[in-house]
């Protein structure tokens, strides 16, 4: 059976080059590179290297790079290591309704103590309005965080406007740049952004290592504390065998950005259309333009997201959806929720993110595949068929 | 996450579908998560000749209703009445913690188009 993997927004598979280099890192160098020694030189090296490499993706100085344990980790730097360091000047925090639960957590964690956390709204498309966070801004905002791309729809914010609307008010600003970096351009400059969230593993590079650039100047506080490392930015021997790879797989990133970003956004227009001409009442959500090239995301009406995800494994698709009925919480897509969608159609939700592995082949055996998945699930509909008795 | 049994009936669901000259109709929505479950009978001699569903819900869901039918087929009035949804997870070999909601859809929808055949007949 094909296998054709569609849940890239979720994670992605290790690049040979970048597992090449992992193996051969990890055979004989293994120094702390804390250390005085040769072993110790030689890691820092390496992580030297890697720290280069991750701040040349995103047109930044290698010593604004602080790694991290992933971008959850580096989310939670920001934002608490932020609020910490400026809580004297101000306790207030203003962030948007559909961020990562890695932000939105760390903000309610700052409301518990004692910080007001605003959440704007977001238009049917999931666009933040810069007007919305002029009018937000109060005396004491003293942090503004909003993610660079969605990272279930796929929409990409206007971090530029809103971004110079923060430095208006001298307020903090932090993007999460997860879902964006390696498939867009990010410039940190461009972006005009204090903070910035990187995370390896969803640009082809190992697990359990992420990054936050700091730009220079930019006072924080720890969240993790011990021997001082990251200058003092997160103590912990370095994961080197992680950021090493990390390292590389920013530099393929880079290096692959404009191919890849072409040959995905065929691939993307390919499905979307073959989707909207095979299946009917369906509603493709997310923006038409301000969209991540590799995101697709559909709603079908009167299918609920779980029995697609399963149907679609048995013929060896791997996608994702919001519904309430495919996450451990039973609750449906809070970022579904904030872009207007109906219950129902957030039930019908199905998410499919392209990456390197697929091709034309791929799309094609999708389009074969979901529409007899999604005409099957709602033969026995409730929803798709009134009630005649 | 689903055992075998569970992934058969959600494959290969049976009784699905409309009963067009139904007894009764019930339809139960799902308060955790949702869902929508409706079930026809088709009632013959106080025994359920016929019983079919349609599901708008997750795998457990589906698969639930499938396994419910299949047991209350040929069942007398009574006897489906006492048909529960530990019933119905029991049959399928156990459905994960948090999917044991679904199976109650398939219960109670069952339940609710008896009822609704007991109050069309004066019963
Ligand atoms: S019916 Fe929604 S979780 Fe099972």
């Amino acid at each position: 059976m094909r296998k054709v993997y569609l849940d890239h927004a979720g994670t992605t598979p290790l690049h040979p080059e970048v597992y090449s280099l992992i193996c051969e890192f990890m055979k004989d160098t293994f120094g702390n590179p804390s250390s005085i020694h040769s072993y110790g030189r030689e890691a820092k090296k390496w992580v030297d290297e890697a720290r280069q490499q991750v701040a040349d993706l995103i047109g930044a100085e290698r010593e604004e790079i602080i790694f991290t344990g992933g971008g959850t980790e580096a989310d939670n730097l920001a934002i608490i290591g932020a609020a910490a360091a400026r809580h004297k000047k101000g306790n207030h925090i203003i962030t948007s309704s559909i961020e990562h639960p890695a932000v939105l957590n760390s903000c309610k964690y700052l409301a518990k103590n004692g910080f007001e956390v605003t959440y704007l709204p977001v238009d049917g498309y999931g666009l933040v309005d810069p007007e919305e966070l002029r009018k937000a801004i109060r005396p004491e905002t003293i942090l503004v965080t909003i993610m660079h791309a969605n990272n279930e729809i796929g929409t990409i914010e206007p971090i530029e406007e809103l971004s110079s609307i923060a430095r208006e008010y001298d307020i903090l600003f932090h993007t999460d740049a997860v879902q964006t970096a390696g498939r867009i351009p990010v410039n940190v400059k461009d972006l005009g952004v204090d903070l910035l969230t990187l995370s390896s593993h969803k640009m082809y590079g190992p697990k359990g290592v992420g990054a936050l650039y700091k730009r220079k100047g930019v006072r924080l506080e720890p969240v993790i504390h011990g021997g001082g490392q990251e200058k003092k930015m997160r103590s912990g021997t370095e994961n080197t065998a992680g950021i090493v790879g990390f390292g590389k797989a920013a530099e393929i990133a880079a290096r692959d950005l404009d191919s890849e970003y072409k040959r995905t956004i065929e691939l993307r227009e390919k499905l979307v259309q073959g989707i909207i001409e095979r299946i009917p009442d369906v509603k493709y959500n997310g923006h038409p333009e301000r969209r991540l090239p590799h995101n697709v995301h559909f709603s079908f009406s009167y299918v609920e997201g779980e029995s697609m995800l399963l149907s679609l494994d048995m013929k060896g698709i791997a996608a994702s959806s919001g519904s309430a009925c495919s996450s451990s919480s039973l609750k449906g897509s809070h970022v579904l929720e904030a872009i207007g969608l109906p219950y129902e159609l957030i039930h019908g939700s199905l998410r499919m993110t392209l990456g390197r592995m697929n091709d034309a082949a791929d799309i094609d055996y999708v389009l074969e595949v979901l529409p007899e998945v999604v005409a099957r699930l709602r033969s026995f509909s409730p929803l798709a068929n009134k009630l005649t008795v | 996450m689903y055992n075998e049994t569970v992934m058969d009936h959600f494959q290969n669901p049976r009784n699905v579908g409309e009963i067009t000259d139904a007894s009764g109709v019930g339809e139960i929505g799902n308060v955790v998560c949702g869902d929508i479950l409706r079930v026809y009978i088709k009632v013959k001699d106080d025994r359920l000749d016929d019983v079919k569903y349609m599901t708008f819900g997750c795998g457990a869901a589906v698969a639930s209703g499938s396994m419910m039918t299949t047991l209350a087929k040929g069942k007398t009035i009574e006897e489906a009445m006492q048909l529960t949804n530990k019933d119905v997870a029991q049959a399928l070999g156990g459905l994960p913690p948090q999917k044991l909601h679904c199976s109650n859809l398939a219960a109670d929808a069952l339940h609710k188009a008896i009822e609704d055949w007991q109050q069309k007949n004066g019963k």
